[in-house]
């Protein structure tokens, strides 16, 4: 249990008469990259809005292992969820328009930092001045790393699909968060693209991260996750190892089968 | 540039003319609060001047029941506003866009009405009087408008400073966020609730301090200075100079508060050709004088950008 | 109270609900299409009840006037008539360039409007309260301590009228289905050829018109009119409007009503002032608890 990070547990979500996600249960392990698939409409992105806090849950729970407690995750609201340690991009991009690629990562360093509006107004606060710097640095760094140093200036919504993907995902990661949510993070790009996106997963999963992906390209889903979760009509049909589940009937029926 | 503005009055002696300025600095200072709330954290406010009446009652109170002093007052006045703010606030900023507009401007009006009935508390209709104007040591504040220029001019610097330092800060990026994209901003760890219940705070202390030297300037309050088209006023201001600037805001407010003395003879159609002139610049140009163009009013975000959650 | 001062406060009541409902109406349609507050739309009321004067000024109208029912259709359909001229005016020129621009803007631009009407008017014919003739006979009808005025019956004739046309161009006629599908989805609507510009400013065109019969309506049955009266009986309706749930047509009927039942009932214990808070004070209740009114569907948030 000490290696398991998240713990997703019986998660029930309705929608009116709609039954979104029934009963789906799985487990993330620590430092393990965990590719969620399955259909169109599965309920995939919904049951990343359960974790987030975007959503509640109406049965089941949701639980974090961080720093050795256990947190209740659901019913929790966005920005605690962030607190906790847990970072998430997002189907469509949703990047802040008015402000520059760099403003936008900076946000993503918000919860590491505490200054608040005396700091703001005092300028000889020294703690304020030391944390807007280490934001800068690790923000500039994390740049660096997704090759965006060249455009850190230019408003964030000025760049091309595939840049501001990794401006999402830089942006994510300077919570420097222990699990970090990919929601179709290689949809619309190139292959090149695909394949970069593959390699600083790996990296990232090196370093110790925790990934837990949503994801339709096969190709970039089975080389890369140690572990897949297969949902369909909100519930988990398989999961396993990424041969097993793509060798798996019902998977395969899911995909080609009738809708 | 303060020292410039200081000097103003000394210039130029005549009495007349410094109360114009005396007056467009009171409206520079309104327009930084609203600033706040509109323009750095994108709630739109309807109800503004229902915190300028609270400052002005609030020292009116003070100094005509409790004798306090105006330097104490003032501070008093504006935590008293900035509280008023974040209460009305709690329940308002739950609510949609357009929604919290009209909220907004239901809080402003109910508190007008109230200050409006309320005899024995405020005064009723006729207001209060007798407010006791500022004093340094020996000398006194008298109705000549002068000192309280300077004073005005004082608290605009002090104001615009911070709240230039405010929008550098983390938390100014962190209002930017959640007024672009709540929902994103929240997934990243900014507590969009807190943020918008700050920037109430603070635009409701700024709009207190403001209605503090109004008092005290004017001796006499009625409810009449404080309603729906004062707040619109001040709204327009800030919109025309450009929502989230800091200069604009200043602008905005000298123009506006400059403009009908200058068109005197035109009173009669003050309103008319304010409504004119609303509607031309959200038409010409929506972002203001010194606003940019992708933060157009409620920074809707440039296409590209698809939202749904 | 007893029972026949009930029941008069009551058909009181109706009488200015059944006018809050004509207007809140207007509001209702314009929100179900653009999903913006037209806060101009209580100064065409206002407007409308101005017309309804100069109307009865021009052709030397008094009170009473032989033939009074007959010059009062006229009257109306006159206010009708100009009102929705200057709806159509108003969406043509302030609203519709500003179709894509964000919602402060939008309010932005109604309140100037609402500003700017209401100088017009108070410069045109001057700020303190005009007499409006009453063109019905006063006499009461009816038994006892509860009794109708002609003028109430026209009220009541009319709003209803009108309110079954409305139903009727609504959901009998082609326009009808046209405003439904740009209110559901105006992209939508477009791709299927609706010519969504004209059913919106037929919208307007439909909204103001009631609006400015209200108008009339309203001046005739209280005999003073102000400049002002458009911002306070504006308020209310979009309160009706609100409280029935916004976008939602009977929604509005009923909350017209009821709120004009909830004024008339009340009417003996709350003054003035605070009847106008007391119609702020619904609205926010309303907003903060539940915002989709009596009737309407509960609406996902709107990003």
């Amino acid at each position: 249990m000490s290696e398991t990070l998240l713990w997703v547990d019986r998660v029930t979500k309705r929608f009116g008469g709609v039954v979104a996600l029934s009963q789906v249960s799985f487990e993330v392990r620590r430092g393990s990259i965990v590719s969620l698939i399955g259909p169109n409409g599965a309920g995939k992105t919904t049951l990343f809005n359960c974790v987030s806090g975007v959503i509640r849950p109406e049965e089941g729970a949701i639980r974090l292992f961080s720093g050795g407690q256990e947190e209740l995750l659901s019913g929790s609201v966005p920005h605690e969820v962030a607190r906790m340690g847990i970072a998430r991009t997002f189907q469509n991009i949703r990047l802040f328009a008015g402000m520059t690629v760099m403003e936008n990562v900076r946000t993503g360093t918000h919860v590491r930092t505490q200054a608040g509006l005396l700091e703001a107004v005092w300028p000889w606060a020294g703690r304020a001045r030391q944390e807007e710097h280490w934001a800068f640095e690790r923000s500039s760094r994390l740049l660096e790393r997704l090759g965006l140093s060249a455009v850190a200036d230019r408003p964030a919504t000025a760049l091309s699909y595939g840049q501001q993907r990794r401006v999402e995902l830089a942006r994510a990661l300077a919570s420097d968060p222990e699990l970090l949510m990919l929601d179709e993070p290689a949809a619309g790009l190139t292959r090149q693209e695909k394949e970069s996106l593959m390699e600083f997963l790996r990296e990232l999963r090196r370093e110790g991260l925790t990934i837990l992906l949503i994801e339709h390209d096969m190709k970039v889903v089975m080389p890369v996750s140690d572990w897949v979760v297969v949902l369909d009509y909100g519930a988990k049909i398989a999961e396993g190892v990424p041969k097993a589940v793509q060798e798996d009937p019902h998977v395969i029926e899911a995909y080609l089968g009738a809708r | 540039m303060t020292g410039i503005l200081m000097l103003l009055p000394i210039l130029d002696s005549n009495s007349y003319h410094t109360e114009i300025l005396a007056t467009a600095a009171l409206y520079a200072l309104l327009a930084l609060g609203l600033n706040l709330i509109v323009g750095y954290a994108g709630l739109l406010h309807l109800g503004y001047a229902a915190f300028f009446g609270i400052g002005a009652y609030a020292y009116a109170l003070l100094n005509l029941r409790l004798g306090w002093p105006f330097w104490a007052g003032l501070p008093a006045a504006g935590l008293i506003a900035g509280c008023s703010a974040v209460l009305l606030g709690l329940p308002a900023i739950r609510v949609r866009g357009d929604y919290l507009a009209i909220v907004t401007l239901g809080f402003g009006e109910i508190a007008r009405v109230v200050a409006t009935n309320l005899e024995s508390w405020t005064g009723g209709p006729n207001g209060l009087m007798g407010i006791a104007h500022p004093a340094v040591g020996q000398v006194r504040f008298g109705v000549e408008a002068r000192p309280y220029y300077w004073l005005l001019v004082i608290l605009v610097a002090a104001t615009a400073w911070a709240c230039a330092r405010l929008r550098r800060s983390r938390l100014g990026l962190a209002w930017l966020a959640i007024k672009e994209d709540e929902l994103a901003a929240g997934c990243l760890g900014v507590d969009p609730l807190r943020m918008k219940l700050l920037a109430l705070a603070l635009g409701g202390w700024v709009a207190g301090l403001a209605g503090c030297v109004f008092a005290a300037k004017q001796g006499t309050i009625t409810p009449d200075s404080f309603d729906f088209i004062q707040s619109v006023m001040i709204l327009a201001m800030v919109i025309l100079g450009g929502l989230g600037s800091i200069a604009g805001a200043i602008c905005g407010a000298a123009i506006l508060s400059i403009a009908p003395e200058l068109l005197r003879e035109f009173s009669t159609y003050r309103m008319l050709l304010f409504g004119l002139m609303m509607v031309a610049l959200m038409r010409l140009r929506p972002e203001g004088l010194f606003g940019n163009r992708y933060q157009v009013p409620n920074g809707q975000s440039v296409p590209g950008t698809k939202r749904r959650v | 109270m007893n029972g026949e001062l009930f029941l008069q406060q009551l058909l009181n009541g109706l009488t200015i609900g059944a006018v809050y409902a004509l207007i809140a109406l207007g509001y209702t349609m314009v929100y179900g299409t653009l999903q913006m507050i037209n806060f101009a739309h209580g100064e065409v009321f206002m407007v409308g009840a101005y017309l309804g004067l100069s109307v009865m000024l021009v052709f030397g109208l008094a009170a009473p006037a032989p033939g009074g029912a007959a010059w009062l259709v006229m009257v109306i359909a006159a206010a009708a008539v100009g009102c929705a001229l200057l709806g159509l005016l108003i969406e043509r020129v302030a609203y519709r360039p500003l179709r894509k621009a964000p919602k402060l803007s939008v309010l932005i631009t109604a309140i100037g409007v609402s500003f700017f009407l209401q100088n017009a008017v108070m410069l045109f014919y001057g700020a303190q309260d005009r007499y409006v003739p009453e063109l019905l006979p006063a006499r009461r009808m009816g038994e006892g301590a509860v009794s109708v005025t002609p003028m109430q019956g026209v009220i009541f004739a009319v709003s209803i009228l009108l309110m079954a046309g409305l139903q009727w161009v609504v959901h009998g006629t082609k326009f009808g289905r046209g405003m439904r599908a740009v209110a559901q989805d105006p992209l939508a609507a477009r791709l299927m050829g609706i010519p969504v510009d004209r059913v919106i400013a037929m919208t307007f065109a439909i909204g103001s018109a009631l609006a400015g019969v209200g108008g009339v309506l309203f001046g005739s049955y209280y005999s003073t009119i102000n400049f002002h009266d458009g911002y306070l009986v504006g308020l209310k309706a979009f309160t009706a409007a609100v409280l029935g749930g916004i976008g939602n047509l009977p929604g509005a009927m009923l909350g017209g009503l009821l709120l004009g039942l909830l004024e008339g009932l009340g009417a003996g214990y709350i003054s003035a002032q605070w009847k106008n808070v007391f119609a702020f004070a619904v609205l926010i209740g309303v907003l903060l608890i539940r915002p989709h009114g009596l009737l309407g569907e509960r609406l996902a948030e709107r990003a």
